[in-house]
């Protein structure tokens, strides 16, 4: 069975720096999977040449087999099926929460708006805010605006989900209520791909972290394989400072 | 067209003449604006009550009421209530540089309402009066600060100019009226298009000269918090 | 100080013709504004050039050389106008290229990441901009547009320079009968001052009934 997202020899350069030189993996139905590694190094980048929010310069990249970075592909329809949760929540500023989850299933998919309201208030309420539908983004707090930036892309009954830095610009008392529906959706079966320095959350839920510097996986595998037996020394000294800087969330 | 163009030519250095009435009445305009402008600015900041309520009032009557009514008024009133004749670029010069004062009142109100009140307690705590301090140490900082709003209002008073018109004053604009009038009319296009030009060369050039002047008296960590994003009264 | 109620009706019917202009000017410069300022931050180089000369004309001369280039110049090559057309056309054009500025600075004030967000749900550029973008810009703009409005109401009274019975034409024409001039332009000018207070006064009423928390003009300046 071909997997359901694969990536090959993606390629990107701003200016004169070569922020992705060849990046190759595959992600399986089901599968969650954490890419680590240092600030700068791309792995922004590389989640948002996935769905060519960012084109990439070269390389290709497939949904099970419809090749996203082909020229003809009907990128707005192949992005529909791929959810992205944002590190600054992006929620439309103008809409309410459940405007918000609405819109694309009512002006992509073409729901009804009793269909696509009926939706959203589920999708909601499954990242536990059913009640704040009627809040703007700036009545909510940052977990519960990532929270309905989740129910944003769930909305859309996504293949996978890419996360970039999800809780990242949070207060860390906010931290917990996103990755804990991240975890239930991981354990829901939810195909992820989750940038993260959240090292508790990829112990327990990644089928495997990727360790990316300098535009390359340095190095992959279970997170038992990586945290007790690593391969490369960058990795080990990688996982050593992140656990000192995040303490005892990390360990 | 192009006999047009060369007989609109011939009428060149007489539109000019008359464009440096445009360029005085300009200069009457910022003066007087800018003076009566700095008085009210200053008064609605450090007045008392009733002043300060004369002042609120003076900005809402002159940036209310449009220019050519207030024109209209500078030209028709002083005669009526027994001041007497009044002659076009006088009125001209009234309403519309009171106008711009009325506006450029509230630049410089802003400027200074964004100056720290460290300023002024600083200045006081050396013993300088209340108005010693305006002068010498809050003026000279608002007026920096003023440039960016103060740039846009003098691009509005050069085009403003043309206002006078109105009232009769024999500026550019009645001068090229004098070119294309009565049988002329087909030179109507080439004289107007050309008082354009004249107009979009006088704008780059005022504000190149504004923007020699700011360099010359900028300072550094002076400038408006947020500068840049002020509006232009005029079109 | 005397005052004829005679005036009345004729001063009524400029009002009309005022409000008329000044509503059809800014309709006209509201489309030909907006898309000027997409056209400005979104089209490519050849386009965007277009829609920065045209906003720097008009911009950059008075707009009374505007007035008198539809009324006087047109004819000259074949196209006659009423007067209150030109006015119509003069102002629309001429609000057209303040108001885009105003659009393209909160076009540009919608934070990046709306759009990407946008796109990420699979929203085409065109349903980015129309849904995401612009109904958040509209809103952003509505204190500068509301002067924009009112500069136009104020600025109309110039089209009696090409004979068109609003306001102050009425008035001019009631004053050379009379030998009033003095007492009407007074009155115009208190008409003026409550057609601006009303109309701010409804704009600001606008500005309450859209608004959307922590939506507003960001660096609110003036």
């Amino acid at each position: 069975m071909s997997p359901l997202l694969r990536v090959e020899e993606l390629h990107k350069r701003y200016g004169s720096e070569q922020v992705l030189r060849g990046v190759s993996f595959g992600l399986e139905k089901g599968e969650t999977k954490v890419i680590i590694g240092p600030s700068g190094t791309g792995k922004s980048t590389l989640l948002r040449c996935i769905n060519r929010l960012t084109p990439p310069d070269r390389g290709r990249v497939w949904l099970e087999d419809v090749e996203i970075t082909h020229a003809k592909a009907q990128i707005n329809r192949l992005r529909a099926q791929i959810g992205f949760v944002f590190q600054s929540f992006n929620l439309f500023s103008h809409l309410t929460a459940l405007g918000n989850v609405r819109i694309a299933p009512m002006r992509v998919l073409g729901l009804t708006k009793e269909q696509a309201t009926r939706l959203a208030r589920a999708e909601l309420r499954r990242v536990g805010l059913g009640e704040k539908e009627d809040a703007f983004p700036a009545e909510l707090s940052g977990g519960q605006q990532q929270r309905v930036s989740i129910a944003r892309a769930l909305a859309m009954g996504p293949k996978l989900i890419l996360f970039d830095e999800p809780t990242s610009a949070l207060d860390p008392e906010l931290i917990g209520e996103v990755l804990e529906v991240m975890v239930s959706l991981a354990r829901e079966g939810m195909t992820m791909l989750v940038v993260t320095h959240e090292m508790g959350f990829a112990r327990s839920v990644a089928d495997e972290i990727l360790f990316m510097e300098h535009g390359v996986i340095v190095e992959q595998g279970t997170p038992r394989q990586m945290f007790t037996q690593p391969q490369h020394a960058r990795t080990g000294e990688f996982l050593h400072k992140i656990s000192e800087l995040y303490g005892e969330a990390a360990s | 067209m192009l006999e047009n163009l060369i007989e609109v030519a011939r009428h060149g250095p007489k539109l000019l003449r008359a464009g440096a009435i445009n360029v005085s009445l300009l200069f009457a305009l910022i003066a007087v604006g800018f003076l009566v402008g700095t008085v009210i600015a200053v008064v609605q900041v450090y007045g008392g009550r009733p002043l300060r309520a004369a002042a609120r009032g003076f900005e809402w009557l002159f940036r209310s009421i449009p220019a050519a009514v207030l024109m209209m008024i500078f030209l028709y009133g002083p005669p009526r209530i027994g001041v007497g004749k009044i002659d076009p670029f006088l009125a001209a010069t009234l309403a519309l540089g009171l106008r711009s004062a009325a506006y450029q009142s509230q630049i410089f109100r802003g400027a200074i309402q964004a100056i720290p009140t460290g300023q002024m307690l600083a200045a006081r705590s050396m013993g300088m009066g209340r108005l010693r301090a305006v002068a010498s140490v809050i003026l000279p900082q608002a007026f920096r600060l003023s440039v960016p709003g103060w740039s846009n209002e003098f691009s509005s008073v050069i085009k403003d100019t043309t206002l006078a018109y109105l009232v009769g004053l024999n500026e550019i604009m009645r001068q090229a009226k004098t070119v294309y009038d009565g049988v002329h009319m087909r030179l109507a296009m080439p004289t107007l298009i050309f008082v354009a030009l004249c107009f979009l060369v006088a704008t780059y050039a005022g504000n190149y000269l504004l923007g020699v002047v700011e360099r010359q008296f900028r300072i550094p960590g002076l400038q408006m918090p947020g500068s840049g994003r002020t509006m232009e009264h005029s079109h | 100080m005397t005052f004829d109620p005679a005036w009345l009706p004729r001063l009524a019917h400029g009002l009309q013709v005022t409000l008329s202009v000044v509503a059809a000017s800014i309709a006209i410069g509201f489309g030909i504004g907006i898309l000027l300022a997409i056209g400005r931050v979104y089209a490519p180089r050849p386009i965007r050039w277009l829609c920065a000369a045209y906003i720097q004309f008009f911009r950059g001369t008075p707009l009374l050389v505007q007035l008198m280039i539809v009324y006087f110049g047109l004819p000259t090559w074949g196209i006659t106008l009423s007067a209150f057309s030109s006015a119509i056309l003069a102002f629309g054009l001429n609000t057209a290229a303040y108001q885009a500025e105003y659009f393209r600075g909160a076009i540009q004030a919608v934070r990046g990441g709306q759009m990407m967000a946008a796109r990420s749900v699979g929203m085409s550029f065109r349903q980015a901009v129309v849904l995401i973008v612009l109904p958040q810009a509209l809103r952003i703009v509505i204190p500068s547009w509301s002067n924009e409005l009112i500069l136009m109401l104020k600025y109309s009274s110039i089209a009696f320079a090409i004979t068109l019975l609003d306001l102050m034409g009425q008035a001019k024409r009631i004053a050379g009968r009379e030998f009033m001039y003095f007492e009407i332009y007074l009155v115009v000018a208190a008409y003026y001052l409550a057609l601006v207070f009303i109309v701010s006064q409804l704009l600001r009423l606008l500005e309450r009934r859209v608004a959307i928390p922590g939506l507003g003009a960001p660096g609110e300046s003036r």
